[in-house]
């Protein structure tokens, strides 16, 4: 008896130093970097675990820059269009290719996941090119008409395994009462799939409110700039200072809302992956 | 194997068990007399709900998919794309007077090796973590939320600023890491994680690895919310060891989610980036496919040689990825 | 209260929209960052009013490969969306073919007084594709404090840089501080190591070029070879592995927290280091890099940044008087004094002003004007091939891979590859 509760004890200790080095080593180096974003520059090369003295000026010289606010509302603007396209095409995707058969359909699939096959620099120019022919140049319409190439097949791909697991029950009935494909598609189907969907939005908003090489390409001005173009484009004093903590100030405030973002949809995350993955 | 068969292991269609051939009926539906027109009528819904999005792929991918595959047949430079002539296969293999062209560049082999061997070390690796991860997070515990929030932050970071941060942190003189394993007594001298050959690739994976684990986490943590309990009861009714729970109950449950996760995650290693051009830039030892062909690209100006690279590497990827669905696809169809 | 309501303001003009400001006459992309990017907004804005036309500035990345290919981009689809480019000294050659001639665009004599072998440099087939804007060389930094203590001139070869290296790190260790190193420089396997290695060849007689200026290939020779070699000695010696790794801000950075004696960087770490917060204010000095021998000379490679106009802008004559502008005496004047840029015009080192604001410029004359070019008009579009080739060779040399003639050997026989390609 007393041998057990040993083992339970034991084990119970094992299991929480698990949980504490699994925490440290998915948070440290965010904690780091609010740690660093803290601390004046002239401290920048010297290691510390902690904060001494506590230091806003990073965040204040961030937050009274115009063009970093700017940044934030492009960066939203994209990334809201970005996900509300990518689910409508995705949904309406997913319908056909879930639940109709015909011929090609295998070819469709394989075609969507197909386009993320490819470097993202490859593409670089010719999507230049496109986004220039469109008059796009410089404005949200580009990212986000960019940013479909790598949202759009993952959207199209888990919308579609979702889709195939609803009963078929559901739209029989549906087909008996004579609704069309649109009806029984947003009638039927979508208040089921919301989980799904917002999976699927907060995956596309966390791809497009981080990307950074389109937008870097794809903009020229401050005004028309997103997030992390913004920090990437944070300047230090010459041409090869690195202003650091600057750098991890403007980090920490755009990550800030993508956590608590995660926080607040991780139920909907983990029952909406659910379905997609394992069901038959 | 058909495009056919692999689409089916992954998403694991239902399709199978009903036995189906026909075109535009629901799965299953009823077969009735109007059943021909109510599937004409749904085959051409499809197709019209398909077009929206196969038009904004054609927009977005289209033209620079085939401009790639067209200017990996020419010599086209940067500075004059319209003076490019077509050269054929020169820019994959060329003879004259030794072996020209990306098949005969020790360099490009050396990054498919790294390419490969970093994409089955982490994602081995995130696969493993994820599924402890997942095991942690499922298990009932005070304070599981938060706990499940901050294994969930480094999938939220920028790439770009985590790398950034990861440098750092990695740097040989004034880096924590370092610091931390001096003040352990775990090493003697400073290690300069960036710089050795040896250690720099590693140095990758671990931020690879801490970069992408939560997203194989979260699906296997779906994954384990979904597991059956009475075949937890019978096991413990049984009195079979934990251990052995796991590797005969849990695990086989679990393998067609993993599987999933690990199919998106083993493409976005084969085309990584961004975390290796901030770590170690353009270093050899750690040059992979994404890199070797912007460095052709961008740096060197050759778009035809760079076009060319990134079609073999996508070639590679195609290759790669029929290939897992293939072995992948009794595990896949066995999830139900 | 004031601050509050600034910001406050701010975050509603944020939100509101800022509308975009009508369209300016001129776009133009000078200086990435802080003090390099207010400086040059300062001097558009006196072109601007002195002229009557608007420009933008735009922010561009500040790495300069991320910034060449964003450039590159732009121009490769001819679009007119910048007009004015701030670009560095290796780039004329590649992007000749996109920038118009200055000279038919400034009056006759344009180029006089300036520093010629940069006028050269931009000069291509013929067109003067860029106006020098201004000029960057590499130089030494030491810690004259330690130099003292140690009884230690300031070294004028490698060898003796090497020498005092020693004493200085093993007395520093010995009294307990154990991360102190002898030399840090870039050895990150990037442009920065070219500029690194062809300072330490051309130092040496003979030595010199990667590729001369007919384009024959001459970096196979013995005093390149000792060169690399004495170098590829002084990691784990008296420089970190981590060097391998380093750019200027990882240098700058054990430097500057008094881990280092020696530190090879461009002359704007002076005012980093000499900085209130700097832990070595006052205990650094400058001096120009050491010679490879007693017939060796010192040699810096020519950095620095030009001005050119694209061939698609919309106002070429406008875009080429601003650039007439910017590099103008009173503005090169005006910056150097500001921001202690180095100006391209010789007359300006003799300035009195200008020399009471940055008193290196006239110790350091010779270095500025004598810098070192790498080999970039001459490979044209094929630099960085070459340069790539040439860095990663270097790179493997000081990880102790390869000895320094097999190095050279095999690098010989790959630039022989790029050059029967297309140079």
């Amino acid at each position: 008896m007393t041998l057990r509760t040993l083992k339970g004890i034991v084990l119970k200790i094992g299991f929480w130093v698990l949980v504490a080095v699994l925490m440290v080593y998915a948070i440290f180096p965010f904690y780091y970097a609010v740690v660093t974003s803290l601390k004046p520059s002239s401290e920048l090369f010297q290691v510390s675990y902690w904060v001494d003295s506590v230091d806003f000026s990073n965040y204040a010289a961030v937050l009274s820059q115009p063009t970093f606010l700017a940044a934030i509302r492009n960066s939203v603007i994209v990334a809201v269009s970005v996900v509300l396209i990518a689910l409508l095409l995705g949904l309406t995707a997913a319908w056909a290719l879930g639940r109709v058969r015909f011929r090609g359909r295998t070819t469709v699939m394989m075609i969507v996941l197909g386009v993320s096959m490819f470097p993202q620099v490859a593409v670089l120019s010719g999507l230049f090119e496109v986004i220039r022919t469109l008059d796009l140049y410089n404005s949200p319409g580009g990212l986000i008409l960019s940013y479909t190439i790598f949202t759009l097949p993952f959207t199209v791909w888990i919308l579609t395994t979702f889709m195939r697991q609803l009963p078929d029950e559901l739209e029989e009935a549906a087909i008996v009462d004579g609704a069309s494909p649109w009806v029984t598609l947003t009638k039927v189907f979508m208040p089921l799939l919301w989980p799904a969907m917002a999976t699927t939005g907060l995956l596309a908003f966390i791809a497009a409110w981080n990307e950074f090489l389109f937008a870097l390409t794809f903009t020229l001005t401050d005004s028309q700039r997103t997030v992390p173009v913004a920090i990437a484009l944070i300047s230090g004093g010459s041409q090869y200072e690195l202003p650091w903590g600057p750098i991890m100030a403007a980090s920490v405030i755009v990550t800030v809302p993508l956590v608590v973002l995660v926080v607040i949809f991780q139920r909907r995350i983990v029952s909406g992956l659910t379905a997609g993955a394992v069901k038959g | 194997m058909t495009a056919q068969e692999s689409h089916d292991t992954v998403s694991n269609s239902s399709r199978d068990q009903k036995g189906d051939e026909g075109a535009g009926r629901p799965v299953g539906a009823p077969r009735r007399e109007r059943g021909t027109r109510v599937r004409r009528q749904r085959v051409r819904a499809a197709w019209l709900f398909l077009t929206p999005m196969l038009i904004g792929l054609l927009l977005v991918a289209g033209w620079p998919l085939l401009r790639t595959f067209w200017f990996s047949l020419t010599d086209a430079s940067l500075s004059s794309l319209e003076g490019s002539q077509f050269i054929g296969l020169e820019n994959y293999l060329v003879f004259d007077d030794g072996w020209y062209g990306i098949l005969a560049d020790s360099l490009w082999w050396q990054s498919v090796w790294n390419t490969l061997y970093f994409t089955l070390v982490s994602v081995s690796l995130e696969a493993v973590l994820g599924v402890i991860v997942a095991l942690v997070l499922n298990a009932h515990f005070r304070g599981r939320t938060l706990v499940r929030a901050a294994m969930l932050i480094p999938w939220a970071i920028p790439t770009v600023v985590s790398a950034k941060i990861w440098a750092w942190m990695l740097n040989d003189q004034f880096g924590i890491i370092n610091h931390m394993l001096l003040g352990l007594g775990l090493i003697d001298a400073p290690l300069s994680w960036t710089a050795d050959a040896s250690l720099s690739m590693w140095a990758v994976i671990i931020v690879d690895v801490w970069k992408a684990t939560p997203f194989v986490a979260l699906l296997v943590l779906a994954a384990l919310q979904m597991l059956p309990s009475d075949c937890y009861e019978a096991a413990k009714v049984d009195g079979i060891h934990p251990v052995r729970v796991f590797f005969r109950v849990t695990l086989p449950l679990i393998t067609p989610a993993l599987l999933v996760a690990i199919i998106f995650r083993a493409l976005d290693a084969l085309r990584v980036f961004d975390v290796i051009y901030v770590l170690t830039s353009n270093a050899a030892s750690t040059m992979t496919m994404s890199i070797y062909a912007r460095q052709q690209l961008v740096e060197f100006q050759d778009v035809g040689y760079g076009s060319a690279a990134s079609t073999l590497l996508f070639m590679i990827i195609a290759l790669i990825t029929v290939v897992y669905l293939y072995i992948g696809r009794r595990q896949l169809g066995g999830g139900s | 209260m004031k601050s509050g309501l600034v910001y406050a303001g701010s975050v509603l003009m944020a939100l509101g929209g800022i509308s975009q400001a009508q369209a300016a006459d001129l776009t133009i992309s000078c200086g990435a960052v802080g003090a390099e990017l207010q400086l040059c907004q300062a001097g558009v804005e006196r072109w601007e009013a002195r002229s009557g036309h608007s420009v933008e500035v735009v922010s561009t990345p500040n790495s300069a490969t991320e910034r060449l290919s964003l450039y590159q981009q732009i121009l490769g689809s001819h679009s007119g969306d910048i007009d004015v480019f701030q670009i560095d000294v290796v780039w004329p050659g590649m992007l000749a073919t996109h920038l118009i001639d200055l000279n038919e665009h400034l009056p006759k004599g344009a180029t006089d007084g300036f520093f010629e072998a940069i006028v050269d440099n931009n000069t291509v087939d013929g067109q003067l594709v860029a106006m020098p804007w201004f000029t960057d060389a590499g130089v030494l930094y030491y810690r004259k404090d330690l130099l003292e203590k140690y009884n230690l001139e300031v070294p004028t070869t490698w060898a003796a840089l090497t020498e005092a290296a020693h004493t200085v790190q093993a007395g520093e260790r010995e009294a307990g501080h154990k991360d102190f190193w002898g030399y840090v420089f870039q050895g990150r396997a990037y442009e920065g190591l070219t500029v690194n290695a062809l300072e330490w060849m051309a130092s040496y007689p003979e030595g010199g070029t990667i590729v001369d200026d007919d384009g024959k290939i001459t970096v196979n020779n013995p005093q390149a070879a000792g060169a690399l070699s004495q170098a590829a000695g002084w990691i784990n010696d008296i420089s970190p592995q981590g060097v391998l790794n380093y750019t200027e801000e990882e240098a700058r950075g054990v430097f500057q927290s008094g881990n280092a004696l020696f530190m090879r960087n461009w002359p704007y770490a002076w005012d980093l280091v000499q900085s209130e917060q700097s832990s070595i204010r006052d205990r650094v000095e400058v001096a120009p890099l050491p010679a490879g021998g007693k017939d060796g000379q010192s040699a810096g490679v020519l950095g620095g940044w030009n001005l050119a106009v694209s061939r698609y802008s919309d106002n070429p004559d406008m875009a080429a008087d601003l650039v007439a502008f910017l590099t103008s005496f009173d503005e090169q004047k005006r910056r150097a004094i500001e921001g202690s840029y180095n100006p391209t015009l010789p007359a300006l080192y003799q300035d009195e002003e200008v020399l009471a604001a940055v008193p290196f410029f006239g110790t350091l004359y010779e270095t500025f004007t004598s810098a070192v070019p790498r080999p970039a008009a001459v490979t044209g579009d094929n630099y960085p091939r070459v340069s790539n080739a040439f860095f990663n060779t270097v790179h493997e040399v000081l990880s102790g891979r390869v000895t320094a003639d097999q190095g050279l050997e095999s690098l010989e026989g790959e630039l022989e590859r790029i050059k029967r390609r297309r140079w």
